[in-house]
């Protein structure tokens, strides 16, 4: 019987099927727990899939590469996803041209404060080059941020891990410390977590406030390009 | 919601040939939102099927981020060595950044006239 399974396990873990499957069953747990929780922002869907998923594969001694065979399906579909944002964005078209400047201003400012404070407290904390470098583009969507990476010379697998718990950081945190400062205006909420936190933060400021939402969704998408554009730049620059 | 389906992928496949062609650093996704954004700013009045594509695809956008994050298992020797600057430099940095930039945003942002978002009119003080 025992060995029944294995050889089954064994079959099915070369399947892509499995690990869509997985993906989908492991996400749909999460996102069930996050509304039994009263939306509880510490049960974070994402959190919980990605637990699931690990204790799975080490469980099963599966590894990575077989796992990704299927959830590349799930992957893939990140960058038809960014493309998609411009649909938000274009419905705060009015907000953007009357203050564009102000926007831009705050998004580059965003930006720099992301990755320069992590950079900083990393490098003081005896955090190695590489670690250094695929920590910088923590705060953009996961494809963009391990582009960054690999152009700096960072490790691009880690970046992703980092960026995803960036994003659960600003998710779950994010709007207990703006509570505490007493910052009111959903549109600068929206926007500071679309700026620090990406896709992960967007899509709690959906849920919490559609207004919050689109200015996330606008913060994030301008930030995507920003720091594309900056942190290459001046990382050649200053690191030579 | 084939056709618009179509539309995304056509935006993000030129955006991926521009950033190819330019060796640019941006990823051809973000080319393929600026592209489709401004197509949407020529057209003016985006067809449903559209949105509706879009907004199903942001819908569970974080979903989509969790093969990334299980690849979180290939990193467990690096994250040995460097946990505390990771974890501490991360959960400082996002906070400081979230808050920074949403205080900044609500000194300078314009005020909200329009009464479609009277929740944001009304705090925006």
């Amino acid at each position: 019987m025992e060995t029944d399974i294995t050889q089954l396990w064994v079959y099915l873990s070369t399947k892509p099927l499995t690990g869509l499957t997985i993906t989908l069953v492991a996400y749909s747990i999460g996102f069930w727990l996050y509304q039994k929780s009263n939306r509880n922002p510490m049960c974070n869907p994402v959190v919980i899939a990605i637990a699931l998923i690990a204790f799975l594969l080490k469980m099963t001694d599966t590894p990575y590469a077989t796992y990704f065979e299927g959830a590349q399906f799930v992957h893939f579909l990140l960058g038809p996803a960014t493309v998609a944002l411009a649909v938000p964005l274009f419905r705060q078209t009015e907000t953007l041209k009357r203050a564009m400047p102000v926007i831009v201003f705050g998004v580059l400012f965003g930006s720099l404060v992301a990755s320069a404070s992590t950079v900083l407290l990393a490098w003081a904390l005896g955090a190695s080059p590489e670690t250094l470098a695929s920590l910088a583009p923590k705060s953009v969507t996961t494809p963009v941020a391990m582009g960054i990476a690999e152009n700096i010379g960072g490790v691009p697998a880690l970046t992703a891990v980092c960026v995803i718990a960036t994003g659960i950081v600003g998710a779950t945190l994010g709007p207990m410390v703006m509570n505490m400062a007493r910052l009111k205006d959903w549109r600068a909420r929206g926007f500071a977590m679309g700026v620090a936190s990406h896709g992960i933060g967007t899509a709690r400021a959906f849920q919490v406030n559609e207004t919050a939402g689109a200015f996330s969704g606008l913060a994030m998408g301008l930030n995507t390009m920003a720091t594309a554009i900056t942190i290459p730049f001046l990382w050649h620059w200053i690191f030579g | 919601m084939i056709a618009a389906f179509a539309l995304i992928l056509v935006c993000q496949l030129f955006g991926e040939v521009i950033s190819e062609l330019f060796d640019l650093p941006v990823p051809g996704p973000v080319i393929g939102l600026v592209l489709l954004f401004f197509g949407l700013l020529i057209s003016r009045k985006p067809p449903k099927v559209l949105t509706d594509a879009a907004d199903n695809l942001l819908i569970h956008f974080s979903l989509l981020f969790v093969p990334a994050g299980v690849g979180v298992v290939t990193q467990i020797d690096r994250l040995k060595g460097d946990w505390l600057p990771i974890t501490a430099s991360l959960i400082v940095s996002t906070l400081l950044a979230i808050v920074l930039t949403a205080m900044l945003m609500s000194k300078l942002l314009p005020k909200q006239t329009d009464v479609s978002t009277p929740d944001s009119a009304k705090d925006a003080s």
